[in-house]
């Protein structure tokens, strides 16, 4: 296997990356979003749409965050507001979400991204960092969203454990009534980190149809948005370690892709099944090991009812 | 000031009232989407029911597409009223039909009336054990059974194209991939103008509905459901209630792909499910899980995906419109579940202060 492999993963592993760490910033706000998959897509045909229409990466990007965003929003008013079950909320939102996508990616088949915008996207060194033998031409030789990817994370984490808001959000995740008590304004903190969460799948979604694939085609996430639902039980809520579980799996990814050149005579639909097979894997070992350490924000899933207690 | 507190008085009629208005809103909400189109909404609504009810033969189409989603809401809110939520019904259709198929292909030579009960029998079991797997690791580890359902919807969905594209294809196709046509003994009979699946699903739904509401399991079903820990007290095996419930579950969804690999598509392929399977999601929580409301929801949702096709003819608008609609009825029916379960008051102020 050769360096280009390991870089390609990191390529492959950005759209989680971004995935993961919304759903995290949703979660640790205490609710259960699972409609990562419908907000990626409608991230990602909003911004494959806005693409072809401006020919401007800033205004498709933004567009791709807002349609996520709007999805988040919609879940939010549901979940927070309404007091909707969260796991049907969410369903309903991938629901629509591909459904969304589905019809706004009416005709788009074979249309291609303006070269301007390809140019934008395309891979840069970076100065001294990219130079360092083997880790530069992994991590350090890609295009720009793949570092916004490594700086978010890093902002996240900081955000989380180093600022008082941060430390607010886990509040409100882990004990709301406690929290509101406190006299934290916990529908507002739930709000504002759920659409948070919509913004960063949307740009998921974009990422996917701008840059990796870069063309549209339909059901593009591929399950992409389950899989990062299931990778933030695996990163056990902590940012830091979103980056290992989107890149490993940003390998898994790839690697049927790959093992072709090697004429192993195994079907490509069967290497195919990798990434599913090792998401139920993780999520078995990790639930067996869980009885001891447990995690998860313990008001997740959960609505917050001041008088109910 | 609004004042939020939990109500219990919400009649039955009531509910219904509430709910409806909240499917009518998310007609008009779609409809101002319709006329954003450029189209007017009152003739696009108008021939969708002109395109599910219209003619006898419409009919029939629509009652064919109800068939399975009836089946499938079945088994899904079965596994809902445990709180497991079973989102793998796809996966537990596509290997239903694929145990199906693997009879139909294998035992050509047996007569129908043994044959088709054989597809039956397999297509539960494969569908049952699909469902069970993800089972057997929540009831013993809590493993979060959302994802994993899902995940089954995957593996299943590469499964069936490997066996398209590789050792079950038709070798009398010229090499385009699909799986032999089934032959005539496999078939399902039809009765009264359409396939008989549609006898089995009314059948279904009495015996669901008894199962539920007046046997012992379906009870603890209920207890477990509620809270496990009350149904471990009460000396309920919760573990098995669960794999017991979601093989059933999973059965259903199978036995759904088994009618319609041979009641409609008299072969397996890859779009054997056509999205039921996540529709069926919606449809089972819009019915309150419960079974006799299952078929006017699900007929009704029918008519959406029949009329669908029907306004993309007509309006050239994209059939997956329909979707957004679904998908939009549900998120206002989830809304309106809100008025429900609490009551808001307007209070003043002043009497605000007076209690403190």
């Amino acid at each position: 296997m050769d360096i280009s492999f390991f870089a390609a993963a990191v390529v492959a592993g950005t759209p989680l990356l971004y995935a993961i760490l919304g759903e995290l910033l949703t979660e640790k706000s205490g609710q259960l979003n699972l409609g990562v998959e419908g907000m990626m897509l409608m991230g990602a045909v909003t911004g494959f749409r806005a693409a072809i229409a401006t020919g401007n990466p800033h205004l498709a990007l933004i567009a791709a965050m807002s349609a996520g965003g709007l999805g988040a929003l919609i879940f939010a008013i549901l979940t927070v507001s309404l007091r909707a079950n969260q796991v049907v909320s969410g369903l309903t939102l991938t629901i629509f979400g591909s459904g969304f996508a589905s019809f706004m990616g009416q005709g788009l088949m074979g249309e291609i991204i303006p070269s301007g915008m390809k140019l934008y996207f395309s891979d840069f060194k970076i100065p001294l960092l990219g130079d360092i033998p083997i880790l530069g031409q992994v991590f350090f030789n890609q295009g720009i969203l793949v570092y916004t990817g490594y700086i978010l994370t890093i902002i996240a984490g900081l955000y989380i454990y180093r600022t008082q808001t941060g430390l607010n959000l886990q509040a409100v995740g882990e004990n709301t009534s406690a929290a509101d008590a406190a006299g934290i304004n916990v529908s507002f903190y739930k709000y504002v980190h759920v659409i948070a969460g919509g913004l960063l799948c949307g740009l998921a979604g974009a990422y996917l149809s701008l840059v990796y694939i870069p063309s549209w085609q339909e059901n593009v996430t591929a399950g992409r948005g389950w899989i990062a639902v299931a990778l933030v039980i695996f990163c056990k809520w902590n940012p830091y370690r979103v980056m290992i579980g989107a890149f490993l799996f940003g390998g898994l990814d790839i690697i049927g892709f790959r093992l072709q050149k090697f004429d192993f005579n195994i079907s490509q639909y069967i290497i195919d099944l990798l990434p599913y097979v090792v998401t139920i894997i993780i999520l078995i070992i990790v639930s067996i090991r869980k009885s001891h350490s447990g995690s998860a924000p313990a008001s997740l899933g959960v609505s917050y009812f001041r008088e109910e207690r | 000031m609004l004042r939020m507190s939990t109500r219990t008085d919400c009649s039955l009629q009531e509910a219904v009232i509430i709910r409806t208005s909240a499917i009518a809103l998310a007609l008009i909400s779609v409809g101002f989407f319709i006329t954003l189109l450029g189209h007017n909404p009152f003739s696009v609504y108008l021939s969708m029911a002109e395109g599910a009810f219209g003619s006898a033969y419409r009919i029939t189409e629509t009652i064919r597409k109800a068939v399975p989603l009836i089946i499938v809401s079945l088994g899904i809110s079965l596994a809902f009223r445990l709180r497991f939520w079973n989102i793998g019904a796809e996966g537990q259709i596509m290997m239903g039909a694929f145990g199906a198929t693997f009879c139909a292909l294998n035992f050509q030579s047996l007569p129908s009336y043994i044959l088709l009960p054989l597809m039956g029998f397999a297509s539960i079991l494969c569908g049952g054990i699909w469902g069970a797997v993800p089972a057997y690791f929540r009831a013993a580890f809590r493993t979060n059974e959302t994802i994993f359902t899902l995940m089954m919807n995957y593996i299943a969905l590469k499964i069936i194209t490997y066996l398209q594209y590789g050792p079950w294809k038709d070798p009398g196709a010229l090499g385009f991939p699909k799986i032999p046509v089934f032959t005539e003994n496999a078939v399902l009979p039809s009765f009264f103008g359409l396939h008989v699946g549609w006898t089995i699903a009314l059948l279904l739904v009495i015996i669901i509905h008894i199962f539920v509401n007046h046997t012992q399991r379906g009870y603890e079903i209920n207890v477990v459901g509620e809270s496990e820990n009350t149904g471990r007290y009460a000396g309920i095996n919760v573990r098995f209630i669960i794999i017991y419930t979601i093989f059933l579950s999973g059965g259903l969804c199978g036995l759904a792909g088994m009618i319609e690999a041979s009641g409609v598509n008299r072969t397996l392929s890859v779009e054997i499910t056509r999205g039921v399977g996540y529709t069926a999601i919606i449809t089972s929580w819009l019915s309150s899980l419960r079974a006799p409301a299952i078929i006017i929801v699900c007929i009704l949702f029918a008519s959406m995906i029949q009329g669908g096709t029907f306004i993309q003819m007509a309006f050239q608008i994209p059939q997956s419109a329909a979707q957004i609609l679904q998908g939009m009825i549900l998120f206002f029916v989830l809304g309106s579940e809100f008025f429900i379960k609490y009551k808001l008051s307007i209070i003043r102020e002043s009497r605000i202060e007076a209690k403190d």
